[in-house]
């Protein structure tokens, strides 16, 4: 086994004026799991692309040796062809298609252009078994759960007699239970002998399956840790990521918490789609001025539902039940009614749903509240450049100026943005929803200090989390939900990963 | 994931600020180039102070409409029923003036209002009930044609009072004649003053906006850029002010496009429902999220759109003097095109009233040059649709670049 499968030498990759690898080397051994970490923007996902054939040979300085040659690819099909398979972090599968045709997508079991239906199923049904999945050939894509997708991209790669299986944060958007049986996977494939690399910034998930760890910042390679040789703590990794020492990830607070400021009582919801199901069942939850709480639950158990349907009823319908502000009942029925009375939203998704992409932070900054730097429906270009350059300062946005446009910034700075544009309409109780998602470690620790900072000013915070050490670590209570309903409320000293499992589990024994 | 990392700033060169901006300046290079090569071709004729008159006329109707048609292409639809609109409303014009005979002075504000209802009634069904907007105005441009035909009884009607057809063909009377230095080669003073006075507004406001940005550390163009531009701007609009004042002066029309030119560059800059267009453009579930209200934007921009139609189809039946069913056919595509040759973005949330402006005009100079060679409509088709296509993938081919 002490064969090396592929070997990258002194990898330098240049856009426009940045250097985006520099002289980077990565060396893996046949059939071991190598995790890839480092923080956003650090040049992984440009790795991976040079040794994909995304970056096709010749646009890149350095050599690849796979399987003790020479390799040079121009396209996908070069790597694929000797067995590397890239799974992107963007899922690349065709929603209205059936599994089937989406494992067969471009390499259909066909005679002259006639797909053998027959054996396309059986094939399929064969790959379905080895990855796990329970689900007929012909289920669409759309009807399956992301988890499910990710086992079908897993299948597809299975498909193409795959030697170097590349996943980019592959359990991103899964859920704890759908992490563990992905991650299980990937080791039943080490048994067989197939080599791995993954990405990710779950560094307990790296711990548990990792047999190298090689950690890339700023381009360059920092190191590469033998997880076999030596314990390697998650503190150790993070050191090598960002150049330092994390004393505590999350930073410290003293909570001042004052008046019940936001309660919801008795909130039904049916699902958008599916209009006879009643998806969120009798929720209450308050939240108090300086207080920071959470909401826990697995993937599908409610949360942004809730959160969504509270703000300006941007999900679901049927929606009943009593929002109060202050103890004084409010209307919540559309956005800007929401946001008169006090809420704010911070979407999961950053990309779809928070930011115009190509417009500029300072745009960005403003159009939740752009009558606040207008006269009459006339912008005043001076005061927008105020506030847009305030929240830059404040917020630590990282960008050469207010005229950047959103989607040249990184995870981190664009949440930041999206924090400013809301920040703007003074809420008084901000719903976060995954505020860290994909975001490094570095610039996650900052925006926990923003949170703290929000809640010493006073404002309460509603955070939605599938991290549940995120959770502990900020929360001065939290919810769990399982199901549509509000299962457990846990102050902060009774908290824990147990307990909160605890409950989730119970409460699914109910039903 | 890739180059987030931002890169060392450092001052822009020439270069750079070139290869940044080619966009904009190529627009403009172009529309020159073109000018002179049909100057050229057609032996001075193009330039020549009654062809340019001709060429404001031919055109405003274009420009008038690229301006509504921009916002709509903008917030990320489309309108393809302005050219049936054109008609239905100089119908409608028509009808009241030689038939009912109204007084100008009510159908003109009246049928504004119906193009605005006209926009509306399409508008509610693209906003409020998510049909897209290429079927509802596909729809659109086929009802209202219909319509039209129904309402004329398959028959031109004209000719118009006098004052209706001004609107048109009138021009702006020379308020100071006795002025007039040289009388014998200018024959409409005012236009060339009021020329004048505007391009030395331009450099003064252009001067005081630099001030501005280096005052709050923006980042200007280099000022040989500045300056050339504005020399180009000023010599290009002296030259057709003074060619303008050695005939009959501005036509109202010109006055007309000018002012709605201005309003909608102050409207899609400045203003918040400007804004809040590019936004939803950009993206729309964001903007949603963002407390702005979607459906009401895009039901005002189709409104306007209709507005705009409005006045154009009656500037239209004016300047030919009849309404005819056959009036506009084909004109949401001169509008449609102006806008992407002008750097609006097929997918929304990108574009710019100026290059829409810019974009009418060089469909305009060339359909006006061509005709004037005597090419057919045939290759006039076939050299619009190129160029068309060139823009678009010069556009195309600079963002795939950078």
């Amino acid at each position: 086994m002490d064969n090396i499968i592929l070997e990258m030498r002194g990898i330098t990759k240049t856009f426009p004026g940045v250097k985006a690898l520099d002289n980077v080397n990565l060396k893996v051994r046949e059939g071991e799991i190598h995790a890839l970490v480092g923080e956003n923007g650090a040049g992984k996902s440009t790795l991976m692309k040079v040794l994909s054939g995304v970056y096709p040979a010749g646009s890149y300085d350095g050599e690849i040796h796979y399987d003790n040659q020479v390799r040079s690819f121009s396209t996908i099909s070069d790597s694929e062809h000797i067995g590397i398979i890239i799974i992107h972090q963007e899922l690349a599968l065709v929603p209205l298609l059936s599994i089937a045709e989406n494992i067969f997508l471009g390499n259909e079991i066909a005679t002259n252009g006639v797909i053998d239906w027959k054996q396309t199923f059986s094939r399929t049904k064969e790959l379905l078994k080895k990855v796990g999945l329970n689900e007929p050939p012909t289920a669409r894509i759309t009807d399956i759960g992301i988890g499910k997708q990710q086992l079908v991209e897993i299948a597809k790669a299975l498909s193409k007699k795959v030697r170097l299986l590349i996943l980019d944060e592959p359990t991103a958007s899964l859920n704890e239970t759908d992490s563990d049986a992905l991650l299980k996977l990937l080791m039943e494939f080490r048994k067989q002998g197939m080599t791995s690399i993954i990405i990710s910034h779950k560094l307990n998930e790296i711990k548990k399956v990792a047999d190298k760890i090689t950690i890339i910042r700023d381009g360059g390679t920092v190191e590469t840790l033998d997880c076999h040789n030596e314990d390697i703590s998650e503190d150790r990794i993070i050191k090598g990521m960002v150049g330092r020492d994390m004393e505590d990830r999350y930073p410290a607070r003293e909570p001042k918490i004052g008046e019940t400021l936001l309660e919801v009582k008795n909130w039904n919801v049916f699902h958008q789609h599916h209009r006879d199901r009643q998806f969120l069942h009798d929720v209450n939850f308050k939240v108090r001025a300086g207080e920071v709480v959470g909401i826990a639950g697995l993937m599908g158990a409610g949360r942004t539902e809730t959160a969504m349907s509270l703000f300006g009823k941007s999900w679901g319908h049927k929606i009943t039940g009593d929002v109060f502000m202050h103890g004084k009942p409010v209307d919540v029925s559309t956005i800007p009614r929401a946001i008169e009375a006090g809420l704010a939203y911070v979407t999961e998704d950053r990309k779809h749903l928070g930011l115009v992409l190509n417009n500029n932070i300072m745009h960005n900054t403003t159009l939740s509240n752009l009558d606040g730097v207008a006269k009459s429906g006339v912008i005043d270009e001076r005061r927008e450049r105020e506030v847009a350059t305030g929240y830059r300062t404040k917020l630590r946005i990282r960008s050469h100026s207010i005229y950047q446009e959103a989607v040249n910034l990184s995870g981190g700075n664009q949440q930041k943005v999206v924090l400013s544009k809301w920040l703007f309409t003074n809420p008084e109780v901000l719903i976060l929803d995954e505020p860290t998602r994909g975001i490094d470690v570095g610039a996650k620790y900052e925006i926990y200090t923003i949170i703290n900072q929000l809640a010493a000013e006073g404002k309460g915070i509603l955070m939605i989390s599938s991290e549940m050490p995120e959770l502990l670590g900020t929360c001065d209570r939290i919810y769990v939900m399982n199901e549509g309903r509000i299962v457990a409320e846990l102050p902060k000293g009774e908290a824990s990963q147990e307990s909160i499992m605890r409950a989730i589990m119970r409460s699914g024994e109910k039903h | 994931m890739v180059a987030e990392t931002s890169a060392q700033k450092t001052t822009p060169s020439i270069g750079d600020y070139l290869r940044n901006n080619i966009r904009e300046y190529g627009l403009l290079v172009a529309l020159v180039v073109i000018m002179l090569f049909f100057q050229v071709v057609t032996n001075g004729v193009l330039f020549k102070p009654v062809n340019i008159t001709n060429l404001i006329l031919q055109n405003s109707f274009i420009v008038i409409m690229a301006l509504g048609m921009l916002l709509i292409i903008v917030a990320g639809h489309i309108d393809l029923s302005v050219g049936s609109i054109v008609a239905f409303t100089g119908g409608l014009s028509a009808i009241m003036l030689v038939k009912w005979g109204i007084h100008f002075s009510i159908v003109v504000p009246l049928c504004l209002i119906l193009g605005g209802l006209v926009g509306a009634a399409q508008g509610y069904w693209v906003a409020y009930q998510k049909i897209p907007s290429f079927i509802v105005t596909l729809a659109g441009m086929l009802v209202f044609r219909g319509l039209t035909y129904l309402i004329l009884q398959n028959r031109p009607i004209g000719p118009f009072p006098k004052d209706f057809q001004s609107l048109s063909t009138g021009f702006i009377p020379d308020f100071f004649y006795f002025l007039n230095p040289i009388p014998g080669t200018v024959t409409n003073f005012f236009a060339l003053v009021v020329v004048v006075a505007l391009v030395a507004l331009a450099i003064y406001y252009g001067l005081r906006d630099r001030r501005d940005n280096e005052k709050h550390g923006t980042e200007n163009e280099p000022f040989a850029f500045f300056a050339g531009q504005m020399a180009i701007i000023a010599a290009v609009s002296i030259f057709l002010g003074f060619m303008l004042s050695t005939y009959k002066g501005f036509p109202n029309v010109l006055v007309v496009m000018g002012l709605l030119i201005a309003v909608y560059t102050f409207i899609t800059t400045r203003s918040t429902i400007g804004r809040r267009i590019y936004a939803m453009g950009g993206n729309e579930k964001a903007a949603k999220l963002s407390g702005i209200n979607t459906e009401r934007l895009t039901f005002y921009t189709f409104i306007n759109m209709g507005v705009l139609a409005a006045l154009a189809g009656m500037i239209i039946a004016a300047r030919l003097n009849s309404a005819t069913p056959k009036a506009g056919v084909g004109f949401e595509l001169d509008v449609i095109a102006a806008c992407f040759i002008g750097g609006a973005s097929a997918s929304g949330g990108v574009g710019k009233i100026t290059g829409a402006v810019i974009g009418a005009l060089i469909m305009g100079v060339m359909n006006n040059g061509m005709s004037i060679m005597g090419l057919g409509i045939d290759y006039q088709q076939l050299v619009k649709g190129l160029v068309l296509l060139a823009a678009v993938f010069f556009d195309v081919y600079n963002k795939n670049k950078g």
